[in-house]
């Protein structure tokens, strides 16, 4: 296995902070952040920050899961668009499962994503809430 | 002048009825519901713990700010007897999510219940002496009270954010009070899952005493009685306590009301008394007089005074309302559900 | 470029084959397809292998085999993209082979998938996925095809019924296939009544953990006609790309890789998709049929399910697709999929389809599409009766 720790870290900026690379030439927003702009090839870029709401506009319920993951099945998972336009796929939470739809306006919430098993260390990031208010 | 520039709070969602807990283990609901004034109390799901808590508290707190830089914020403590990790600090992390690093002080308080306001009183410490432009104070809990004890009808979870400065407040701090003792009346030992207590010893010489201690002595620095204030939060391990203190004292039901929670949230450990400053500043208006006063087994109170701004007007729906997080769209859970929720349930690894 | 084919496949025994390694499943294959050729030595060999390393502990692949092949010494490489490896290795095999470089390779595929619990497996097959932005949000390969099924449903209106008829047609051909892990046919009842996996995909929507090896000798022309052995030529090959991470697509109800690996093949065999008469495609989950049906340009979007549903996939339909019984019926072990979907084709163009599975007509013109991950990576082959 490797080191969860080190790789976890390493995605901080993402995780925490939804941090997204905006490149200059296209105005086009990645997120994560990348080197290069996969339509212009530019690399003049600047770092901003995702809005935290947005509408899924796919999902599942995985009700068989591996691991960790068991524990908390069934659990929605979904890509949503957010206000920017950007897309990014996270577990949707607080939510019976039954009333996750296309469409659903969600808000990003500040989450435990993982824990390396009950010794390791726990990894926090985004997830996606009903947006109930 | 020092006082509160933003603040924020954040509960779960889900919810466990006192009826729920009582049916698993042969206690009498209705006794728990009078006698302690329970109704129901907030479960964290599994993918919520004091950093998330405090990270979403801290994130309303930045929404009702006037927009400062979190590179601003020269501190963040966090105060909890439930840090996720028991060595390696919830506030860096929380800083880290806030992008408030890296030139930053953070701590991790502990103090049973009192931890949050202890955060709250050191970050007005550093903004009060000029020491930075702005403090952070998080007071969060996902409390543990160990299956059938009486603990586990009351053992909640929810946060309350407040960012200390100099400029723009919503409520000013006129005085301060701090009351302790040594008490061994609730503790947790290291490597312990679940805290112990030491029963009705809890009551008067505990929780009372400190509590009105701190009281009587703030009100006598500030020259005030209880007639001088529009609200008033005591720490609340249920929702009797806090009421019996209150009256006892003086102070009326309509002044503890806003930031009375405990009944439908239980008790929230840190964040008790700093969740029900955040609820009643929700509907505070300038020139009101709000009496806090935490408690933290073994043992202490810490008194405060603040004073709301106009900028209270401004500010208090930048962010949601604590009672909305209350009183709305609650997920109740049964106890089987609940159990696996809090890791009472023995799997193998 | 030199005109290439295959003569001579071998597969061993798919399924959870418990008495057999890794080493001794792909030494069974390839020594069978070697025998089937009639060629008396290989110049190189090329083997995909998805993940050995995180299934037995196993890398350093091509070395290990060759030499249980009785061949230690022979030029040997590993190919991997994730679940389009063997297609991938035989793509390697017949550029090798065009070029020039060699007269005689082996394309392998091998993976031994039951020697580690379910959850390892869960989590090997997991790593064809975006570790950092799908894996670490919970994203199974059931969850993602249907994250994929689901948006399709809303798009196209595709129904429960459609998946079911790919996994009952795939089903009944499986049944006449020796080596399928699950020969037997299923109904589209009882594929609405199996558990639900994610939804909306049942487990009789998904292909199964298999254990397995495929081979096939690639030649050129000149050569497999001096050997006397069967032998079909390889016409077009054509391999694409896309982003892992399905969040990042502006269209997750296609697969571009599989547009662009189908339309390069298709270009350098000089034909149309409309000249391709039947095709083993990816269908490591219901909707995958679908959606690689119309991203190779079989179907307009959204008009292969209800011709599916019609029969036009069967065996005796207008154009059939998996008449092996595909990656539902005959397992799925990852790495050897892309080549044993050529040794399907191989046999439906030789007439060697076994147990009634031959396709009528005796048809001329066939097609392979592999694919990696959740479509992050494709591969297609055109082969075509000598």
């Amino acid at each position: 296995m490797t080191m969860f720790s080190s790789r976890n870290w390493r995605e901080y900026p993402h995780r925490y902070r939804l941090e997204a690379s905006k490149f200059k030439k296209s105005g086009k927003t990645y997120f994560p952040k990348r080197m290069v702009d996969p339509e212009t090839g530019d690399t003049e870029q600047e770092t901003v920050n995702l809005p935290d709401t947005g509408k899924i506009v796919t999902y599942t319920v995985i009700r068989i899961a591996p691991g960790q993951w068991g524990d908390q099945s069934p659990y929605g998972l979904a890509i949503a668009e957010l206000t920017d336009g950007t897309r990014l796929m996270a577990q949707v939470t607080d939510c019976d499962v039954e009333k996750i739809k296309i469409g659903m306006e969600v808000r990003i919430e500040f989450r435990r994503v993982q824990s390396e098993g009950h010794h390791g260390v726990l990894s926090y990031g985004y997830k996606f809430v009903p947006k109930w208010y | 002048m020092a006082g509160i520039v933003g603040y924020g709070a954040h509960l779960p969602r889900h919810r466990i009825k006192v009826e729920e807990i009582a049916k698993v283990w042969g206690a009498d609901a209705p006794s728990y519901k009078k006698g302690l004034m329970l109704r129901e109390k907030s479960v964290p799901p599994p993918d919520m713990d004091t950093i998330t808590l405090s990270v979403e508290a801290a994130r309303n707190a930045l929404k009702r700010s006037g927009g400062i830089d979190p590179k601003d914020i020269g501190a963040i403590y966090i105060g909890s007897e439930s840090h996720p990790y028991a060595v390696k600090p919830s506030g860096t992390t929380v800083a880290e999510a806030l992008g408030a690093t890296p030139d930053i002080h953070c701590a991790d308080f502990e103090f049973a219940c009192k931890a949050g306001s202890e955060a709250m009183y050191v970050a007005l410490s550093h903004v009060k002496a000029g020491e930075m432009p702005y403090a952070l104070a998080i007071a969060a809990d996902t409390s543990q009270g160990a299956p059938s004890d009486a603990l586990e009808f009351s053992a909640a979870a929810g946060a309350a954010a407040f960012i200390m400065g100099t400029k723009n407040l919503i409520a000013e701090i006129l005085y301060t009070h701090s009351y302790m003792t040594d008490m061994p009346d609730f503790w947790r030992r290291e490597h312990e899952f679940y805290p112990q207590h030491a029963g009705r010893f809890t009551g008067e010489e505990a929780y009372f005493a400190h509590t009105k201690g701190a009281t009587s002595a703030i009100l006598k620095k500030a020259g005030m009685k209880p007639s001088d204030f529009q609200y008033a939060i005591f720490h609340q391990p249920n929702g009797k306590f806090p009421q019996r203190v209150a009256f006892e004292q003086g102070f009326t039901q309509e002044q503890i009301d806003p930031g009375w929670l405990a009944p439908i949230l239980g008790n929230t450990y840190s964040g008790a008394s700093p969740i029900g400053l955040s609820s009643t500043l929700d509907v505070a208006k300038p020139g009101d007089m709000i009496l806090m006063c935490s408690y933290g087994s073994g043992a202490g109170s810490d008194a405060f005074i603040w004073k709301v701004t106009d900028r209270i007007n401004e500010v208090r729906d930048l962010a949601v309302h604590t009672r909305k997080l209350l009183e709305e769209n609650q997920i109740y859970i049964d106890y089987g559900t609940y159990a696996k929720y809090r890791r009472k349930i023995r799997k193998n690894a | 470029m030199r005109e290439v084919c295959i003569i001579g496949v071998g597969m061993s025994k798919w399924g959870e084959i418990w008495k057999q390694s890794l080493r001794d499943m792909h030494t069974d294959a390839a020594l069978k397809a070697i025998k089937a050729s009639g060629v008396d030595h290989l110049d190189s060999m090329y083997v995909g292998c998805m993940s050995c390393g995180l299934f037995v502990g196993q890398e350093h692949l091509a070395s290990l085999l060759t030499d249980y092949m009785g061949m230690c010494g022979l030029p040997a490489t590993r190919v991997e993209s994730a679940c389009a490896s063997g297609g991938m290795a035989v793509r390697q095999a017949f550029i090798e082979v065009a070029s020039g470089i060699s007269d005689i390779v082996m394309a392998s595929g091998v993976e031994k998938m039951t020697d580690c619990s379910g959850d390892e497996a869960t989590y090997a097959l997991a790593t064809a996925a975006d570790q950092e932005y799908e894996v670490f949000h919970g994203a199974t390969f059931p969850g993602l095809y249907a994250i994929m099924a689901c948006a399709h449903m809303a798009k196209y209106g595709t129904t429960r019924a459609m998946l079911s008829a790919v996994s009952s047609k795939n089903h009944t051909n499986g049944a006449m296939n020796p080596v399928a892990q699950y020969p037997f046919k299923v109904t589209p009842a009882q594929v609405e009544k199996s558990v639900m996996i994610a939804d909306p995909l049942r487990i009789l929507d998904c292909s199964p953990i298999t254990d397995g090896a495929a081979a096939v000798v690639v030649t050129t022309v000149d050569i497999a006609k001096k050997l006397g052995k069967p032998y079909v030529k390889i016409i077009g090959s054509g391999i694409g790309t896309d982003t892992i991470a399905l969040a990042q697509r502006d269209d997750i109800t296609t697969i571009k890789a599989a547009t662009i690996a189908s339309k390069m093949a298709l270009k350098m065999a000089g034909k149309k998709i409309t000249d391709i008469q039947f095709s083993e495609v990816h269908d490591c989950f219901t909707i995958a049929e679908i959606v690689v049906a119309e991203s190779i340009g079989l179907y307009e979007p959204g008009k292969a399910g209800p011709a599916f549903l019609a029969g036009e996939s069967a065996l005796d339909g207008k154009f059939p697709i998996n008449s092996s019984g595909g990656l539902k019926s005959k397992g799925h072990p990852v790495g050897a999929t892309g080549v044993a979907q050529m040794v399907e084709v191989y046999k439906q163009l030789t007439g060697q389809a076994e147990n009634g599975r031959q396709i009528p007509n005796s048809p001329k013109i066939g097609m392979a599409q592999n694919m990696g991950g959740s479509g992050g990576s494709s591969v297609v082959h055109i082969m075509e009766v000598a």
